[in-house]
């Protein structure tokens, strides 16, 4: 039983990894100014090497009965356990950098909560990633306060990014029905309500900072279904896209 | 054969093994060495990348390889340590210098965690002059920020302070 609820944990972390992954590399080579493009794409490799990680513990461990790539490439759409948020496509600069914003803090809070799990593999990674996602943080931080402060049009458009996904960033938050209990219990992590809470008292502050009202989150529908395997349409074109040269021939040695 | 070969000999071939990304340090200048081990028949190396996503490691681990085994004629297994977490408080002093000749601002001393004032007039490499700005906590590599120095009005690199 805990090794299925550690699979579905590490699986929905690394999901998430994977597919905001892809989507932050969307922006190598669009990106509004240089050190954007740079910004971006560097944070899609750390994403994808916090992924990478994750499924090789799941490998390591033998809780998928498959190499990290076969699991990470070849699995159907359905057994992917990605957050909505991370499926859609990245539309403007404004909703890409508030995504960013938003899951970012979400995921420093998760490792920083994993330094103290009793399974030994996320404690590890939990301290090797630690450093790196500060500059995550550090980046989002820096623009959303600049661009909450940038003028009107500014203000304005970053506003409408926040009121449009905050949900969905909710949704990164969707316990478990069937594993919760017993990843809490067993100290694994801290659960995903106790995460959410010290997930708004993380983002509360710089929002402030920028002059953004966060909306009133009770009366919000937050974005679940993801960690049930139930899917936006955006994410099988992106898996498609994603697995075309792995799946020409999945036997290829790299 | 085997058993002439020490410690000492390993270290100092692991010595001559650079960084691909920044050819002028070594993997020990580094702190990417964690511990060596002489076995029945050869060596053993653990080593860490220094961001969990660098794409040089495997790169990094077969270069550490074959000049051991090039070197000293053992087989030689490199193993990537995973309870170790790099910090860039395993650069040693001497290295740093060397970055700095080379360009890149070395990242200063991590005391109480990585904080903004680590990015703060950090000193250009080409100038010396601390009246810079950061641009971009990211750059070329993972493990590189962007500055701009007003004096001499260059953009330099900065190896970022990690913990």
């Amino acid at each position: 039983m805990l090794n299925k609820a550690l699979t579905d944990l590490l699986t929905k972390m690394a999901d998430d990894e994977l597919i905001l992954g892809h989507r932050n590399s969307e922006w190598t080579g669009l990106g509004p100014v240089m050190e954007e493009d740079i910004a971006f794409s560097s944070m899609a490799q750390d994403k994808i090497g916090h992924a990478w990680a994750l499924y090789n513990i799941m490998e390591e461990k033998q809780l998928i009965g498959q190499s990290a790539d076969m699991f990470a490439f070849c699995r159907a759409e359905k057994d992917f356990k990605c957050s909505h948020l991370v499926e859609l496509p990245n539309a403007g600069y404004d909703f890409s950098l508030m995504r960013h914003f938003l899951f970012d803090h979400a995921e420093a809070i998760r490792y920083e909560s994993l330094q103290d799990s009793s399974f030994e593999p996320l404690q590890h990674l939990s301290k090797k990633v630690k450093g790196e996602l500060k500059y995550h943080t550090l980046h989002a931080n820096a623009w959303v306060m600049q661009l909450g402060k940038g003028g009107e049009e500014s203000y304005d458009r970053m506003q409408t990014a926040l009121n449009e996904i905050i949900g969905l960033a909710a949704g990164i938050f969707e316990p478990s029905k069937d594993y919760e209990d017993i990843l809490i219990a067993e100290k694994v992590y801290p659960g995903e309500k106790e995460l959410y809470t010290r997930w708004l008292e993380s983002i509360y502050p710089v929002l402030v900072k920028s002059s953004l009202n966060l909306p009133d989150m009770a009366g919000l529908t937050p974005g679940y279904g993801g960690r049930q395997g139930k899917h936006t349409a955006y994410l099988a074109p992106l898996l498609k896209e994603m697995g075309e040269v792995f799946n020409l021939d999945v036997d290829a040695n790299w | 054969m085997v058993s002439k070969i020490t410690i000492e000999d390993v270290y100092k071939s692991l010595e001559q093994v650079m960084d691909p990304e920044i050819p002028v340090l070594n993997v020990l200048e580094l702190g990417m060495i964690t511990s060596v081990t002489m076995t029945d028949n050869g060596a053993e190396v653990h080593m860490i990348p220094t961001f969990a996503a660098c794409p040089a490691v495997t790169y990094i681990q077969r270069n550490i390889r074959e000049k051991l085994e090039a070197d000293l004629h053992i087989s030689v297994t490199v193993i990537v340590d995973k309870h170790i977490a790099w910090e860039s408080n395993r650069i040693s002093p001497e290295a740093k210098e060397k970055l700095s000749a080379f360009g890149i601002a070395p990242p200063r001393k991590v005391l109480n965690g990585v904080s903004e004032e680590l990015f703060v007039a950090v000193p250009c490499p080409h100038c010396g002059s601390t009246d810079t700005y950061l641009r971009a906590p990211f750059g070329s590599t993972l493990c590189r920020a962007i500055h701009y120095c007003k004096s001499c009005g260059q953009i330099f690199e900065h190896f970022k302070p990690l913990d």
